[in-house]
């Protein structure tokens, strides 16, 4: 199994060094030419959604993989990421007027807690497992879900986790805490889908 | 909470690597930033270029200004306090900046203390010229470090002597042996458990960018190839010829940067660069602001 990690700008190394830890290939995408080489599953980091989502366009990445998306490659967006997957925004500045991937049927607020001082660390039920430590970080959550979308986790009432078939978003970065569930969880996304 | 907090501030600046943070004065120059891929902006009156053509005192932006580009963009807003002036550094917490810059491009307004960043919630960056400035920031609670360069002047040799020194004193701490890091400390004037963080982990605790001077794609592509996590560019874009076509570069190149055909492609026809002067040339050294 090879994950490939979108590898444009953010905090794409601390997902890599995760799955390193899990044992499993990771595979950095900075352009188009890197989607030539094959890979099992993509995951979205954070960083920031209007660099990542000019980026995949300029690299010509955002349509070869949203077709992938769509035929059902397994991929993880956290906080930029879940926006990088979002088919609504609900706050869009102007200069990037659309949604990129658009393929998970949610909406989703951009830096719906405000600026850094709004930033904060909780401990949170996710998927009815306990005690995830949650960091979220200029991070956004979703307003609201399409039929086809499980809801895995709230905090103070707001959905800040969500699968839809072969797509998982989260809100927050499990990538900066030593708890492997959710890449756990992701990686077990991916068996199914290669078994299926 | 206090740790909490500063565990957060660190996190951001984790979120920022691999980008490009962008110098803009006014709210449209912002849109120009993001719109080009920036991920955040610096927010100031003046771009430091014109700070050093004006000469006298250099002061924090006024807040409105800097409240017209937190309405005008939604990637992160930074602005410039001077160094030790914490009052300034309040002011911008209260109109909740996402990241002070603790900065030598102003007047510095205390030449003996920085400012007591562990007193802030909101997280701040500051400059360093070697590993013995970038912990004793760190120690005083910066969350991010960047290399001082030379700012305004478009030359890259100091942020480049910045970037080399550091990595090269990270790697010399990073090899000896436990006993000597009690000496190592002392000499870099830094506390031990930086001392041994840096040993430990072959790397500084906070994220690195480099700054001052940068002026080109190859510029930023050299500084993240010698080790730095992202850049500032602060005057290389709007005292350039096209400024939104050399921003957009500039931002692919860090994203690429160590390919060498794609890095050609974004040099072309980018217009005229900063003139620049050399380091040779200038009277004013901020780069020996604040030690």
């Amino acid at each position: 199994m090879r994950v490939a990690v979108l590898a444009v700008q953010g905090a794409f190394i601390e997902h890599i060094h995760m799955l390193d830890r899990l044992g499993v290939a990771t595979l950095e995408l900075r352009n188009q030419d890197d989607l030539a080489r094959p890979f099992d599953g993509l995951i979205l980091p954070g960083g920031e959604s209007t660099t990542m989502g000019r980026l995949l366009r300029e690299q010509g990445m955002l349509a070869p993989l949203q077709k992938r998306i769509s035929a059902g490659l397994p991929v993880f967006g956290t906080c930029a990421g879940m926006i990088l997957l979002a088919r609504y925004l609900s706050n869009q500045g102007e200069a990037d007027p659309l949604p990129h991937f658009a393929t998970m049927d949610i909406k989703v607020r951009r830096n719906a807690y405000g600026r850094q001082l709004g930033s904060f660390h909780t401990v949170a039920e996710m998927a009815g497992l306990p005690d995830f430590p949650m960091t979220f970080i200029r991070a956004p959550y979703i307003e609201a879900v399409g039929p086809g979308v499980e809801v895995l986790a709230r905090v103070e009432g707001r959905i800040i986790a969500a699968r839809q078939n072969n797509q998982l978003a989260t809100s927050f970065h499990p990538e900066l805490t030593a708890d492997a569930r959710v890449h756990e969880l992701f990686l077990r996304m991916i068996k199914v889908a290669d078994a299926a | 909470m206090q740790n909490e907090r500063y565990g957060l501030n660190k996190e951001l600046a984790q979120m920022l690597k691999g980008g490009v943070i962008m110098d803009v004065t006014t709210p449209d120059q912002a849109k120009t930033a993001e719109a080009a891929g920036a991920c955040a902006v610096m927010a100031l009156e003046r771009i430091p270029a014109d700070i050093r053509a004006a000469g006298g005192v250099s002061r924090m932006s006024d807040p409105q200004m800097i409240r017209g580009i937190q309405q005008a963009v939604t990637i992160p807003v930074m602005a410039k306090c001077r160094i030790g002036h914490f009052v300034e550094a309040q002011i911008l917490e209260a109109i909740e900046i996402d990241y002070i810059d603790e900065s030598e491009v102003l007047s510095p307004a205390d030449d003996i203390h920085h400012i007591d960043k562990t007193k802030f919630k909101v997280p701040f960056v500051c400059g360093c010229r070697d590993l013995g400035e970038a912990l004793r920031r760190i120690n005083e609670g910066a969350s991010m470090i960047r290399t001082k360069g030379e700012p305004g002047t478009g030359d890259i040799i100091q942020a480049v002597r910045h970037m080399r020194l550091i990595q090269s004193q990270i790697r010399w701490i990073s090899s000896m042996a436990e006993a000597e890091l009690f000496e190592a400390a002392k000499s870099l004037q830094v506390p031990y458990d930086l001392a041994r963080y840096v040993h430990d982990n072959a790397k500084l605790p906070v994220v690195n960018f480099a700054a001052g001077g940068v002026a080109t794609p190859a510029d930023a592509a050299l500084m993240m190839q010698l080790g730095a996590e992202g850049v500032f560019v602060g005057s290389g874009i709007f005292k350039s010829g096209n400024p939104e076509k050399r921003a957009a570069a500039i931002v692919k190149a860090v994203t690429n940067y160590q390919d060498a055909d794609l890095l050609a492609k974004l040099s072309e026809d980018l217009g005229a660069a900063m003139v620049g002067i050399n380091e040779s040339e200038i009277q004013l050294l901020m780069a020996e602001r604040g030690v």
